[in-house]
This record gives C-alpha cells, sequence and structure tokens, in this order.
C-alpha cells in the first residue's frame, strides 16, 4: 500500500511498546474520541532516565506508528532528551507522513511531553507551563 | 486469500464489457459525427447502446443522455430542475439528509444562490418514508431528489411511492440510482421517475461514463458547452467505447438480477448475523429494504483506518466512514445523519459483495474481522476506559 512508507507499516503492523505501566509515574493523554485519535503514554522515570515507556492509542495507522516511533526515540533518553523530541522528528523517523496525517506525528509528541508534565507534576518538580502546549491549540478538532 | 468486498466503490469489468468495448478502440474508431462509414458504424453502435440502457430502464432511447458518470448525471439533474423552478419561482428543494456529495454539494450551491434546501431525517430506521416527503412537499418545491440506494449503509428508499407521491403533487422527481442500477429492478415509467442518474463502473461496467435518464419533455440545462452531441444537451465527442462496454454489462446485470441478488444476499445474510456477534457493534442501514451486497457495521473503540490497512494486510479489500479515510476531519455524513455519534462513526466498517465473491471469502472475512478489531482494542486507550467504566458504552 503506498499511502504509508514501509516504515510507517512495520511500526503499525508490529508496534514497540503497546501496552500500559501498572506503576508509571508519568501518564499522558491527548486527543479525543471525537476527532478520532487518542493517545495515551506511560512513562516509568528513575533518576530523569525513562525506565520504560507503553503506549495505547485509538486511532489511524499513522497515529499508532508515531505512538510506537516516538516511544521507542525516548527509552532510554533522560527526560530532558524526551522534552526535546519535535513532531517532526517523529515524522522524519518514519520516513515522512502524508501532508493530512501530519497531525499525528504532532499528536505523539504532545501525549509524551503531557505525560512528562504528570511527572513533573507528581513529583512537584518546577517547570514552564510554556513548555507544554496542550492539544487543544491543534486545528484537527474544531 | 484475496476478498473484494468493496463492490459500491467500484467493480472489477466483466469479460462482456471488456469485449463489447475493444472492437470500438480497434477497427470501429470513428466518430458518430463523421459521415463517413467508420464513423457511422461507430453511430450505429451509439444508437444500439442507447437503446440497450432504455430497455434496461423500461424508457424510450431518446430519453438517456451519455455523461461522464453519476455525478455529472446528478449535477445536471439537479441544476436542470432548479433553474425550471426559478423560472415558476419555485425555490424549494426536497432531498435526504444521506446523499451522495455529488447532490448534497451541488445543493450547497443552489443553497448560495438563494433556494432553500430541505433534507429530510433519516435516522428513523435509517431510512426515509414516501410520508415524509409528502409532508415536505410545498406549491413551491421545484424539485425532490433522492437516492434510489444509499452507497454507505445500503438503506433502499421506497422509490415507486415517492414517485407516486411526486407525480401527484406535479413535482419533477429525480433518483441518484448510482447503487441501484443493475442490482434492483427499476422502471422509471411505472415508478413515476423524471430523472435518474446512474453510473457504469457499478456493474461490473467501466469507469467514466454514466448516464441521465430525462423524461420525454424535460428542459435540461447543459452542464458542458460545445457540440450538439447528445440532442445538443451534453457537448464531447461520445465515448463509444465506454458506452457500448457499459451498456453490455448493464444489459448482463439487468438479465440476472434476482439469481444475483438471491445469491449475493446469502452472503450479506451470513455477514451481517457473524459480525453482529462482536460485542458493542451495531449493524448500520435498514435491515429490511437493503441492497444485496452491502454489509455495514459500527465497531465501539476502534478507528475504521488502521482497521482496513489490518484487513488489507489480511487480503480484504473494504471501506469505511472514518474521518482518517475521507481525507476530511469527520466521519461520514451519512453515519452521522443515521445518528451515530463522532466517537462510533470514525469505527466503522462497509463491505459490499457482488455476485462473484464466495461463500468461503465470507469464512475469511467472518476469521479476519473479530480477530483484528479484537487486537485493536487490546491497544485502545477508549476500549480500556470502557472495559474499566470510566467511559460509558454507546453500542
Amino acid at each position: 500500500m503506498a499511502l504509508y512508507s514501509e516504515k510507517v507499516m512495520d511500526h503499525f503492523t508490529h508496534p514497540r511498546n503497546v501496552g500500559v505501566i501498572e506503576d508509571a509515574n508519568g501518564i499522558g493523554e491527548v486527543g479525543n474520541a471525537k476527532c478520532g485519535d487518542i493517545m495515551k503514554i506511560y512513562l516509568k522515570i528513575e533518576d530523569d532516565i525513562i525506565k520504560d515507556v507503553k503506549f495505547e492509542t485509538f486511532g489511524c495507522g499513522s497515529a499508532i506508528a508515531s505512538s510506537s516511533m516516538a516511544t521507542e526515540m525516548i527509552k532510554g533518553k533522560s527526560i530532558h532528551e524526551a522534552m526535546a523530541l519535535t513532531n517532526k522528528a517523529v515524522a522524519e523517523a518514519l520516513d515522512g507522513l502524508p501532508a493530512h496525517k501530519l497531525h499525528c506525528s504532532v499528536l505523539a509528541e504532545e501525549a509524551i511531553k503531557n505525560a512528562l508534565k504528570d511527572y513533573y507534576d507528581r513529583a512537584g518538580l518546577p517547570y514552564d507551563e510554556k513548555d507544554f502546549p496542550d492539544c487543544e491549540h491543534c486545528e484537527h478538532c474544531e | 486469500m484475496q476478498v473484494y468486498a468493496d463492490n459500491a466503490a467500484t467493480t472489477k469489468m466483466s469479460q462482456t464489457a471488456i469485449d463489447a468495448m475493444l472492437p470500438y478502440m480497434t477497427t470501429i474508431y470513428g466518430n458518430p459525427s463523421s459521415l463517413h462509414s467508420v464513423g457511422q458504424e461507430a453511430k450505429e453502435a451509439l444508437d444500439a447502446a442507447r437503446e440497450t440502457v432504455a430497455q434496461c430502464l423500461g424508457c424510450e432511447p431518446r430519453e438517456i443522455i451519455f455523461t461522464s458518470g453519476g455525478s455529472e448525471a446528478d449535477n445536471q439533474a439537479i441544476i436542470s430542475a432548479a433553474r425550471l423552478g426559478e423560472k415558476k419561482g419555485k425555490k424549494h428543494i426536497i432531498s435526504t439528509a444521506f446523499e451522495h456529495h455529488a447532490v448534497l454539494h451541488t445543493l450547497k450551491k443552489l443553497e448560495k444562490e438563494g433556494f432553500e434546501i430541505e433534507l429530510l431525517d433519516v435516522r428513523q430506521g435509517h431510512n426515509i418514508t414516501a410520508q415524509q416527503v409528502k409532508d415536505a412537499i410545498r406549491p413551491d418545491t421545484c424539485l425532490v431528489t433522492t437516492m434510489y440506494a444509499n452507497n454507505e449503509i445500503g438503506s433502499i428508499l421506497p422509490i415507486p411511492e415517492i414517485g407516486a407521491i411526486c407525480k401527484e403533487a406535479g413535482v419533477p422527481f429525480h433518483t441518484d440510482a448510482v447503487q441501484a442500477v443493475g442490482h434492483l429492478h427499476i422502471n422509471v415509467k411505472e415508478q413515476n421517475i423524471d430523472m435518474l442518474s446512474l453510473s457504469g463502473h457499478k456493474f461490473h461496467g467501466p469507469k467514466g461514463i454514466g448516464a441521465l435518464y430525462v423524461r420525454k419533455g424535460f428542459p435540461l440545462v447543459n452542464i458542458i458547452e460545445g457540440g450538439a452531441q447528445e440532442r445538443g444537451k451534453r457537448a464531447g465527442t461520445e465515448n463509444i467505447p465506454a458506452i457500448c462496454g457499459m451498456a453490455a454489462a448493464m444489459k448482463e446485470a439487468c438479465d440476472h438480477i434476482d439469481e444475483n441478488a438471491a445469491k449475493v444476499s446469502a452472503m450479506r445474510d451470513k455477514l451481517i448475523e457473524g459480525l453482529s456477534k462482536i460485542p458493542h457493534s451495531a449493524v448500520n442501514g435498514d435491515l429490511v429494504h437493503r441492497l444485496p451486497g452491502n454489509v455495514s457495521f459500527c465497531f465501539e473503540g476502534i478507528e475504521g483506518e488502521s482497521l482496513l490497512l489490518l484487513l488489507d494486510q489480511k487480503g480484504i479489500c473494504a471501506s469505511s466512514g472514518s474521518a482518517c479515510t475521507s481525507g476530511s476531519l469527520d466521519p461520514s455524513h451519512v453515519l452521522l445523519a443515521i445518528g451515530r455519534v463522532h466517537d462510533v462513526a470514525h469505527g466503522s466498517l462497509r463491505l459490499s459483495l457482488c455476485e462473484w465473491n464466495t461463500m468461503e471469502e465470507m469464512d475469511h472475512i467472518l476469521k479476519c474481522v473479530p480477530e483484528v478489531v479484537e487486537y485493536l482494542r487490546s491497544m485502545s486507550p477508549v476500549w480500556r476506559d470502557l472495559q474499566t467504566g470510566k467511559r460509558t458504552y454507546i453500542l
């Protein structure tokens, strides 16, 4: 199927890191069922390192592939490196997404940031609100 | 196993249609407007094809205009009725909420011009009643346009009843019969249809060809200006190979309507029965008045595009009304019109069958669809929320 790159299809049909982390210390969920995409990210962070990450996604092939790729890109990395992950990097790692599917990679970035914010909140760590745009600003659901 | 279950999108061409086309690409390639013999032979083929199409619909050959397909026919029919109505000061049009975009977008255009468009509600029984049409007709109604059968959910509308009501009220009646021709018994005279649109590729004919039936005497407005082809109502050199292919496919389909319907509806019913066993699912469309080949479901907690991609990997070609497959942000207007909420409409699946499908293929579908639905639900946060009670089941 030429709609998606081989990388996207690989991550869609064999998604990495699917599931839940029961003792996660950072959980983020973005999107809504009305617009057709929901991503939920579970983080297990120890000593500023993302020891484990899992995801659950309701959405199209590129949403599932973006979740899979994004979790793979931050696993084992520091929280600062995870904070620096961009939707562009996710899309590039997937060898590109069709233009009307780019919001799926945006959602992946936001889901991870959302989970990191939850971690900061739970740990009582200070952070700058500006670093965590919520998905409401996206035009997708409007 | 490769299973093509997207016949409502388009069909594989029949050998009959291909054979009917070939001579008009090889030896009889003339322009029917030409005076010489190669042209006149093409003209004879054109006349014969028109005769065949007219016979299948129960009308006269001169009442058939060949077009580029169903969309063009819909546009021309609706615009023509609107222009006629306008002259008489009538600017009210009745249609339904689940029409094809070829109809809805044309109506939208007329609405901007000042026409009043009334779309009948289709939530009750996923269909409309003739009474709804009767109640909606006003002295200034210039057109009733309803599809013959719905492309996504398979509901067959009460066309003969609507035709009778429109005739009595003196209101022109157009029907988009793209999904019905070759599959259902149609007789435009008996069913009081003034205009009817059809498309060649929905019954094993070629793509890019269709026809508009227009009752004799009804004034058509040109959508395409130019030469005097099609009695001056549709310019452009006739696509003779496609016209001949469509006519041959149409005759073959119409000659076998009952046996095809019996075979296809048995497969349809098997799928509907089997897929209904998937928990938190719902069948879409009228279960009694239903196209023989249509199976349409919504599955809660999953999204349609990922469903289609995984089915494709298992060799099953299907379609969905989810936003991600439409290229727009909203799920199918048809599913929303019958009252499915966004969350559920995203998880839709349409399987559309033809007489070339087999029971073995149905078994394959019935094995694969539940597996794929279960797999996608296992990674869906929505499904988890439904199961843990954080979210309430809709289906």
